[in-house]
C-alpha cells in the first residue's frame, strides 16, 4: 500500500511537471507579447524594454521556466500582468466559490443521475427506461452555455424562483449546480443503470427474491448498496469534467470562481493567471484520480492496489 | 463665495498680465440633483486595478477618476478642460513653463492634506520604470523625463515644488497637450505613505482625494464605493453608495435591469437584444446615445506591395460600403471619412472624403496595374461582430477584384501581426480601434499614424511615415496659447486631410455609445455618455427617488 502510494505520488508529480512544461511552452510560443500588453499603446520602446527586463522576459525559455518552477515550489505563482495582484491570492480568493459549486453539482448529479439509473434498471425495457435513457443522452450532449441560459430564463426571469445570477445564498447555488449537474447526471444514469442491472442478475438477489422478500427491500437493501458503490467511486474522475465546465457555467451565472478568473485571463492574455489556474486544475484532477484509485479497493474488494 | 471671487479676479488679472492663463471653472452642480441614495452597476469582467498609474482600460478609467483627482479635469459630460485640484494655472509665453496653484484644504481619504509634494511624488512615481506604468510615455515633454525613464534619476528635474500650494513644470519643448496630460488618470495624485504601505497592491487599496472612497472589494464579486464626506467639491458626489457587481454577463445584466434589480448595466446592451430594446418605447426612453472618441478603420500596410501604391489604397477607400457595415452592427455607429471622430476638436465637417464608388475604384486599381485585382489577407479580431464586419469588407473588396482571405484571430495576435512590418497587409481595427486618451486631435496621430508608431511592436499598422507631417504635427503642438487653439486645430485638420490623400487607412465608422439605465437614475444625458469619464460620470449622476 505504502509503496503503491509512493509510486502514485511520484507519478502525479511528474504529470504536474509535464502539464506545467507544456502550458508554459504553449504560452511562451503565443505570438502575443505580454510586455506590449502591460506597457500599453502609448509606451516608448525604452519603456517596453525596461518592463521586459524587470519581468525577466528577455531571458531564454529554459531560464524563464526554471525561474517559474523554483518559485512554484515555494507556492509563488507570480503576479498577474494585468491586475498586478498575486496569482495565489486571486486563486485562493476564488477557490471556495468553485468548490462550493462543485459540491452542489455533485449533489445534483448524484441525486438526479442515480435515481434515473435506478428507475431505468428496475423498469428495464419499458417505455420509462427508454425515455430516461434518451433524457440522459440529451443531458450529456446539451451545451452547458445553452442549458444555463435556459434555466436562468425559465426559473429566474419568468418564475422568479431563483436570483438571476450572482453569489451568496443557497438560492444562488441551485441553478449553476443544476446546469453542471445535468451533464454528469446523464453519465451517472447510464452507469447506475448498467451497474444495477448487473447486480439484479446476481445470485444473492435471486436468493433474496426466492426467500420471498418484498421488491422494495430487495432493491433498496440488497441491490442498491452494491450497485451504487462503484458508481460513486467515479466522482474523483469527474473532477476533470468539472474543471472544463466551470469556465462556461461560472461565466453564465456570474459565479466568482476560478473558471471565471481563467476565462477573463484568457481574453486578456494574462499568462501568470492562465498558468496558475491550469496548474491548480491539473492538481485537482490528479488528486481526484488518485483518491478514486485509493478508495476503489475499499469499496470493491476485487480491486487490488499494485 | 468671497474667496472664489478673489481667486477669479486674481487669475484674470494674471491672465491680463501674462496674456495667457485661465481662471478656475465655474461650479457645475445640477440644481435638480437630489442628494443620497444607492445604486447597483454591473460589469462582466472583474476590475483589474484602481491604481491611477496602472489602470488603462475603459472599465476602470472612470472609477479611478472618481477615487482620485488630477490638477485638471473636464466639465462633466464635455471635452472642455477645467482646473480641478489646481485652483488656477499660468503658462509662460514660450509655452514651456506651467505653474499650478493648488486648492487649499483638499484631503486624501486618509485625512491628510494634499500638497504640492504629493503632486511631484505622483509624477515621479508614474514615470519611474519600476512602476511599469503604461502611461509613462505621456510625460515625455517634462524636463528630466529621459533620465527617469532610463533609470538614471529618481525624480523629474522639471517638476519643482515652489511652496506647499504651488507646483511648477518645466518642459523640454512647448506642448499644447500638456493641460490634457495633467487631466489624464496617470497624473492623478496619490499619497506617498499609502503607496509605500501597500506597495504593488496599492491598486487594490486605492487612497485618493476623489469624490468616492473604496469601502469594499471582494475579488470577483463586488466593489463598493461610498461617498467621501470631505470631498473638496461641495455638493458632490450626489450618490451615497455605488455597488459594482462584477462577473455579470451583459445578457444577464439586461434581464436584471428589466426586473428592476440593478440600475446600470455598464457593458451595454448585448447586440442580440439591441433591436428588441430599441423597439420598446418604454425601454428605449432609458437608453442614452452619444458619440465617443473612437474610429474604426481598415489599415493598409504602405510598405507592402501592392498597398505601397497610393492608388490601390484609394481604390479600397472607394470600395467600402460603410452604410452596409453599420447595418451589421444595428446602426450603432456613424460613417467615418477621416481619422478623427466627430466629437473631437479639429474634426473637419466640410471634408468630403472618398465616395463609395465601385466603378471608380476599379478604374483606380486598373491604373495602378491591377485590372484583375490581387490576392491579399485581411486580419480581424475574432469576437463578434468583427468577423461579420470583415466578411462585409471581404465582399466589398471582391466587387473590385481584390480577393482577401480573412484571418480572424485573438486580439493580442492581431495586435502582434500589426506591429510586425511583414505581418499583416490589411487589418480591420474593430475591437482594438483607437479610442482617444484625451480629447485632443494630436492623440490620433503620433502612435497610430506618425513615424514614431511605425516601429516593431507599434500601433501604426499602416507603417505610414510622412516626415513632413511629423514636422507639421510638432509645429502644431508647439502652439500652447489657448487663445490660438483654433489656429492649432486648423493645422491639425490639414494634417488629417493630407493623410487621407495618402490613404493609409480606410476609415469606416465612429462607434456610438448606448448606455441603458434604470428609470430612477437622474442627471443630464451627457453624463451617461461622458466623452472623458468613460463609461459614465459617477460623481454627477443621482437617483430621483430619495428624500
Amino acid at each position: 500500500m505504502i509503496a503503491y502510494l509512493g509510486r502514485r505520488l511520484i507519478q502525479s508529480a511528474l504529470i504536474l511537471l509535464g502539464v506545467s512544461l507544456i502550458t508554459f511552452a504553449l504560452l511562451y510560443l503565443l505570438p502575443a507579447d505580454p510586455v506590449r500588453q502591460i506597457a500599453g499603446r502609448s509606451a516608448t520602446p525604452q519603456t517596453v524594454e525596461n518592463i521586459r527586463q524587470q519581468l525577466g522576459l528577455d531571458q531564454p525559455f529554459i531560464v524563464q521556466y526554471w525561474r517559474y518552477l523554483t518559485k512554484l515550489v515555494s507556492g509563488d505563482l507570480g503576479r498577474s500582468y494585468i491586475q498586478r495582484s498575486e496569482v495565489t491570492e486571486l486563486i485562493v480568493s476564488r477557490l471556495p466559490a468553485s468548490l462550493l459549486l462543485m459540491v452542489g453539482a455533485i449533489l445534483c448529479e448524484l441525486l438526479i443521475g442515480l435515481s434515473m439509473g435506478l428507475i431505468a434498471a428496475v423498469k428495464r425495457g419499458t417505455a420509462t427506461d427508454q425515455t430516461l435513457m434518451v433524457a440522459s443522452f440529451v443531458g450529456v450532449s446539451a451545451p452547458q452555455f445553452v442549458v444555463g441560459l435556459l434555466l436562468l430564463y425559465v426559473f429566474a426571469v419568468r418564475l422568479s424562483w431563483f436570483p438571476i445570477g450572482g453569489y451568496g445564498t443557497w438560492r444562488h447555488l441551485v441553478l449553476p449546480s443544476l446546469t453542471m449537474g445535468i451533464l454528469g447526471a446523464g453519465w451517472y444514469a447510464r452507469m447506475m443503470r448498467s451497474s444495477m442491472i448487473d447486480v439484479l442478475r446476481q445470485d444473492y438477489v435471486r436468493t433474496a427474491r426466492a426467500k420471498g422478500l418484498a421488491r422494495g427491500a430487495i432493491i433498496f437493501r440488497h441491490a442498491l448498496p452494491n450497485a451504487i458503490l462503484p458508481v460513486i467511486a467515479m466522482i474523483g474522475i469527474d473532477i476533470g469534467i468539472f474543471m472544463g465546465g466551470i469556465v462556461v457555467v461560472e461565466s453564465v451565472f456570474g459565479w466568482p470562481g476560478i473558471g471565471q478568473l481563467a476565462w477573463q485571463a484568457i481574453q486578456r492574455v494574462d499568462i501568470p493567471i492562465i498558468m496558475g489556474v491550469t496548474l491548480v486544475s491539473a492538481f485537482a484532477i490528479v488528486l481526484g484520480n488518485l483518491l478514486a484509485d485509493i478508495i476503489a479497493p475499499f469499496i470493491d474488494p476485487r480491486i487490488k492496489l499494485r | 463665495m468671497k474667496k472664489f471671487l478673489a481667486s477669479t479676479v486674481a487669475a484674470s488679472a494674471l491672465a491680463l498680465m501674462l496674456g495667457m492663463a485661465s481662471a478656475r471653472a465655474e461650479d457645475t452642480i445640477d440644481p435638480n440633483a437630489k442628494q443620497g441614495g444607492e445604486i447597483i452597476a454591473t460589469y462582466k469582467d472583474d476590475v483589474t486595478t484602481l491604481d491611477p498609474a496602472i489602470g488603462y482600460d475603459w472599465q476602470n478609467w472612470s472609477m479611478i477618476k472618481s477615487l482620485f483627482d488630477g490638477l485638471m479635469d473636464y466639465e462633466p459630460g464635455t471635452t472642455k478642460l477645467k482646473p480641478d485640484l489646481a485652483e488656477s494655472y499660468e503658462i509662460s509665453p514660450d509655452g514651456k513653463t506651467f505653474t499650478f496653484k493648488l486648492r487649499h484644504g483638499v484631503k486624501f481619504h486618509n485625512g491628510r492634506e494634499m500638497t504640492a509634494d504629493d503632486v511631484k511624488y505622483s509624477l515621479d512615481r508614474v514615470t519611474n520604470p519600476k512602476t511599469q506604468s503604461p502611461g509613462a510615455g505621456f510625460f515625455g515633454s517634462i524636463k528630466g523625463y529621459d533620465d527617469v525613464a532610463a533609470g538614471k534619476a529618481q525624480s523629474l528635474s522639471g517638476v519643482t515644488v515652489v511652496d506647499p500650494y504651488t507646483v511648477k513644470f518645466e518642459l523640454s519643448r512647448p506642448d499644447a497637450t500638456f493641460l490634457h496630460v495633467m487631466a489624464i488618470n496617470f497624473s492623478h495624485v496619490v499619497p506617498k505613505e499609502e503607496v509605500e504601505k501597500y506597495g504593488a497592491d496599492f491598486g487594490k487599496h486605492p487612497v485618493g482625494t476623489g469624490a468616492f472612497k473604496l469601502a469594499e472589494w471582494t475579488l470577483g464579486q463586488r466593489i463598493v464605493f461610498v461617498r467621501n464626506p470631505d470631498y473638496w467639491h461641495k455638493g458632490l458626489p450626489h450618490l451615497d453608495k455605488i455597488t459594482f457587481e462584477v462577473g455579470q454577463e451583459p445578457i444577464v445584466a439586461l434581464l436584471r435591469l428589466q426586473k428592476g434589480e440593478i440600475d446600470l448595466p455598464l457593458d451595454g446592451i448585448p447586440p442580440a437584444k439591441f433591436q428588441e430594446v430599441m423597439s420598446d418605447p418604454e425601454q428605449k426612453a432609458r437608453v442614452v446615445e452619444g458619440g465617443q472618441l473612437h474610429t474604426g478603420y481598415i489599415t493598409m500596410n504602405t510598405t507592402m506591395p501592392p498597398f505601397d501604391n497610393v492608388k490601390v489604397r484609394q481604390a479600397v477607400n472607394m470600395a467600402i460600403n460603410k452604410a452596409r457595415i453599420i447595418q451589421i452592427i444595428n446602426g450603432r455607429a456613424v460613417p467615418a471619412n477621416q481619422p478623427l471622430p466627430p466629437s473631437m476638436p479639429a474634426y473637419d465637417k466640410a471634408f468630403a472624403g472618398y465616395p463609395y464608388d465601385v466603378a471608380k475604384a476599379k478604374a483606380l486599381l486598373a491604373e495602378a496595374g491591377h485590372p484583375d485585382g490581387f490576392d491579399t489577407q485581411l486580419f480581424a479580431m475574432n469576437t463578434d461582430p468583427n468577423p461579420r464586419i470583415a466578411q462585409a469588407i471581404q465582399q466589398d473588396l471582391a466587387a473590385i477584384g481584390i480577393k482577401a482571405s480573412i484571418q480572424a484571430l485573438a486580439q493580442a495576435n492581431v495586435i502582434a501581426a500589426g506591429g510586425d512590418k511583414a505581418g499583416a497587409p490589411m487589418i480591420w481595427s474593430g475591437g482594438m480601434g483607437w479610442i482617444a486618451d484625451f480629447p485632443d486631435p494630436s492623440n490620433f496621430y503620433g502612435p497610430i499614424l506618425g513615424c514614431a508608431g511605425a516601429v516593431p511592436g507599434g500601433w501604426n499598422w499602416s507603417w505610414y511615415c510622412n516626415k513632413d507631417l511629423d514636422a507639421k504635427a510638432a509645429e502644431a503642438d508647439s502652439i500652447v496659447d489657448p487663445a490660438k487653439s483654433e489656429q492649432r486645430y486648423k493645422m491639425w485638420s490639414d494634417i488629417y486631410a493630407k493623410i487621407m490623400a495618402d490613404a493609409p487607412w480606410a476609415p469606416v465608422f465612429n462607434e456610438q455609445r448606448f448606455t441603458m439605465k434604470s428609470a430612477r437614475m437622474g442627471g443630464a444625458d451627457n453624463l451617461y455618455v461622458d466623452p472623458v469619464h468613460v463609461p459614465i460620470n459617477y460623481d454627477n449622476v443621482y437617483v430621483k427617488d430619495v428624500q
